[in-house]
């Protein structure tokens, strides 16, 4: 494959390229929401999270204390101080004190401001006001001033998404709905693809085409007969309709067609000839099952489990129709998009939380790709 | 909370331990009724073949009824439902179908669909097909791959923050904190509000779905790819052929069927296409596409079953043509096994 293209250097040069490129623009969007959920909330929306590690500058203003915080030294009325109080101090590049001008002087300078009166402010925000005159009114000087603060990264975000927003609930209310929604249905589709593999038996071939087929059936056909059924159901017994039992139920019914496809052909693969040994030695269908497929087909219950934990862990539309929006029932997705209604901008809310509901998912993705991709190649006539 | 876990941890050990017990307790009983151990010969190969008829069934009966309540009655009930009311009760004929033929939300989601249909799964099948070449020919490329790779990971509406981010607008003069409108600016443009700029919206939303899916498409392809004889490409390349012609007139001709099962794949899912559209604009700005209507029928002021079902009806049929495509592939693929 390699040896064809890409002989001369520009070629080989050009591909390297190209690929950075591609890697560049698949990776970014993700690596703006990681390191955006990590910046102070105030440097978000300052600058771009591109430049997170260089200092963002902003314009500010402020007012000078008022006349009653003068002093006489040398013969001069003076007001001195800091114009960041007791505050965070950031680091002052220019002021001024007109608006039309707001960075017409130094930091470290002295301004002359008419009639004697002089002011001084340094790169630290302290500032020195001089007259000849003494001020008069409570109203002090404005001033105006650029100033630049270092980087600043902090988990707060996490802190405040995870206890006050209903990010860690809803953590926990996925990984309820998650597990036994991936569990479930991988003894049920193992029997089921078992038979459908080596076991004989008439509408054998039928079931084989209905499965095939029920693989890519929208799952909009099945929500409005299945909400009616639950609401059915709930009032008949009394019970609520949303609970936790019906969306395990709905995500083991939806995933079982691709989990018998993928289990089916992996295990109509094994050799034949294992099978009927065991046989010829006396073993029934359910013994052969049992000590037999099952411990064979673990790559495929791995790369089926993988996949149906994703698509759980990842689905919006079945937890919407099926679950509550209560906190006790709200999943991470169904909660990101409620937050993406109610916490519109502010982006250190939604960044973070954002990457809370994808950490889970990269993680399994990393350290099981190879299972991941195998079922990937396995069943890719999936529809979901 | 407390309790959640326990119960799910409940849910857990009783729904395996009880799967455990039907597959066990109902094979076990199947040998206690037609015992084929203990008994004379004839009677023992009798009960041997009467198991051998039952015993297929308890091994697909729990699949089978699942797959009845959940995906085969739903289908016949949807259809059935799309000839009634809202609530689900007064026949109505074929009023819904007269309704979607001239609803003019309904045709923008048609339409919308569209032009998902048309680029999503054109654009991720060329990207992979491309992208499986090049990662091909250098050393980090596995690396390049997982990466890539990466996206399809990560849920529609985690990808739709992202995103959102990304086409992030302020006033024109501000600090853009959205990294799109933030290059346009350096370069002297005008920022945009991009998700609600008439038409090209609908493809500023294809581009998250674009990203998702290119990773698999890549998959698919690359290992289609190295499925291609060595002499082939060795043959091409004595005879003088250039990295497009081989590109196109070898590679590409040998793993077209492959292509096609990643084009349809694709295809069924900008069918569904939801999250995104749901997340980014709920539909607003003429992006709305047929999933996302269908939701909105099913629970706008109570919701109304029957249209809700008439759409879902749509997306059905639009899915039946792969649907009957897979099944005779199937069967040529399994032929008698």
């Amino acid at each position: 494959m390699a040896a064809q293209t890409g002989k001369s250097f520009i070629g080989r040069f050009g591909v390297h390229i190209a690929v950075l490129v591609f890697v560049a623009i698949w990776t970014i969007p993700t690596l703006g929401i990681l390191v955006s959920s990590l910046r102070d909330k105030d440097q978000i929306v300052a600058s771009g999270w591109w430049n997170a590690f260089a200092s963002s500058s902003q314009s500010e203003a402020g007012r000078l204390p008022g006349a009653s915080a003068q002093t006489q030294k040398d013969g001069k009325y003076v007001i001195e101080g800091n114009i960041f109080g007791d505050g965070p101090k950031r680091e002052i590049s220019a002021f001024g004190v007109k608006s039309s001008a707001p960075t017409q002087y130094k930091a470290g300078s002295v301004a002359d401001l008419n009639d004697g009166v002089t002011l001084q402010m340094n790169a630290d925000g302290s500032f020195v006001l001089s007259s000849p005159k003494a001020f008069e009114g409570d109203r002090g000087q404005r001033v105006y001033f650029a100033s630049s603060a270092p980087p600043k990264f902090t988990p707060e975000n996490y802190r405040t998404v995870l206890f006050s927003e209903g990010i860690g609930r809803s953590f926990m209310n996925s990984l309820t709905v998650t597990i036994p929604a991936t569990v479930i249905p991988i003894l049920i589709a193992a029997f089921a693809a078992y038979a459908l593999a080596w076991m004989r038996f008439p509408g054998r071939a039928l079931l084989i085409a209905v499965i095939i087929g029920l693989l890519v059936v929208p799952l909009q056909m099945s929500l409005i007969p299945l909400l009616r059924l639950y609401n059915g159901v709930g009032s008949f017994f009394g019970v609520p309709s949303k609970t936790y039992l019906g969306i395990w139920l709905a995500h083991t019914g939806f995933g079982l067609p691709f989990a018998i496809y993928l289990l089916r052909s992996y295990i109509a693969g094994l050799p034949r000839e294992i099978m009927e040994s065991a046989r010829i030695d006396g073993a029934s269908d359910f013994e052969i099952f049992v000590k037999i497929v099952l411990p064979l087909s673990f790559p495929v219950l791995a790369s089926f489990a993988i996949f149906q934990f994703l698509w759980v862990w990842n689905d919006l539309l079945v937890a919407m129709v099926f679950l509550g929006t209560a906190p006790d029932q709200i999943v991470l997705t169904a909660k990101l998009n409620a937050l993406l209604g109610s916490r519109g901008g502010n982006w250190e809310i939604l960044t973070t939380s954002a990457f809370i509901t994808i950490i889970v998912p990269l993680i399994v993705f990393f350290s099981l790709q190879r299972y991941f991709v195998r079922g990937l190649l396995a069943g890719s006539v999936k529809g979901g | 909370m407390a309790a959640q876990i326990f119960s799910a941890i409940f849910v857990i050990i009783v729904g395996v331990g009880g799967c455990v017990a039907y597959f066990w307790g109902a094979n076990r009983l199947l040998d206690l009724i037609f015992p084929s151990r203990g008994v004379s010969g004839a009677a023992a190969i009798n009960n041997l073949r009467r198991q051998g008829y039952v015993r297929p069934w308890l091994f697909v009966g729990p699949a089978l009824i699942i797959l009845a309540v959940y995906l085969i009655y739903p289908v016949i009930a949807t259809l059935w439902l799309s000839f009634f009311d809202r609530g689900g009760t007064n026949f109505v004929g074929l009023a819904n179908y007269e309704w979607a033929a001239g609803d003019h939300d309904l045709r923008n989601s048609i339409f919308n669909n569209i032009l998902w249909l048309a680029v999503v799964p054109a654009a991720c099948t060329f990207l992979g097909l491309i992208i499986a070449v090049l990662t091909d020919k250098i050393w980090w490329g596995t690396i390049a791959k997982s990466l890539i790779f990466l996206p399809l990971a990560i849920s529609f509406v985690g990808a739709s923050v992202i995103w959102k981010f990304i086409y992030e607008y302020r006033g024109e003069g501000q600090v853009q904190i959205g990294l799109l409108n933030a290059i346009i600016q350096y370069f002297g443009g005008q920022p945009q509000v991009w998700i609600s700029l008439p038409f090209w919206n609908n493809f500023f939303l294809m581009v998250i779905l674009i990203w998702i899916q290119t990773g698999f498409a890549m998959v698919i392809l690359s290992s289609a790819l190295r499925g291609i004889p060595e002499e082939t490409l060795e043959a091409a390349v004595i005879d003088g052929a250039n990295p497009f012609q081989i590109f196109w007139k070898i590679m590409v001709p040998q793993i077209w069927g492959t292509i096609a099962v990643v084009w349809t794949t694709i295809t069924i899912l900008v069918l569904k296409v939801f999250d995104i559209v749901l997340t980014m604009t709920n539909g607003q700005w003429n992006t709305q596409v047929l999933a996302n209507l269908m939701f909105d029928w099913m629970f706008r002021g109570g919701g109304d079953f029957g249209r809700g079902a008439t759409i879902a009806i749509i997306i059905m049929i639009a899915v039946i043509p792969i649907m009957i495509w897979n099944i005779r592939q199937a069967n040529k693929e399994t032929g008698g096994h």
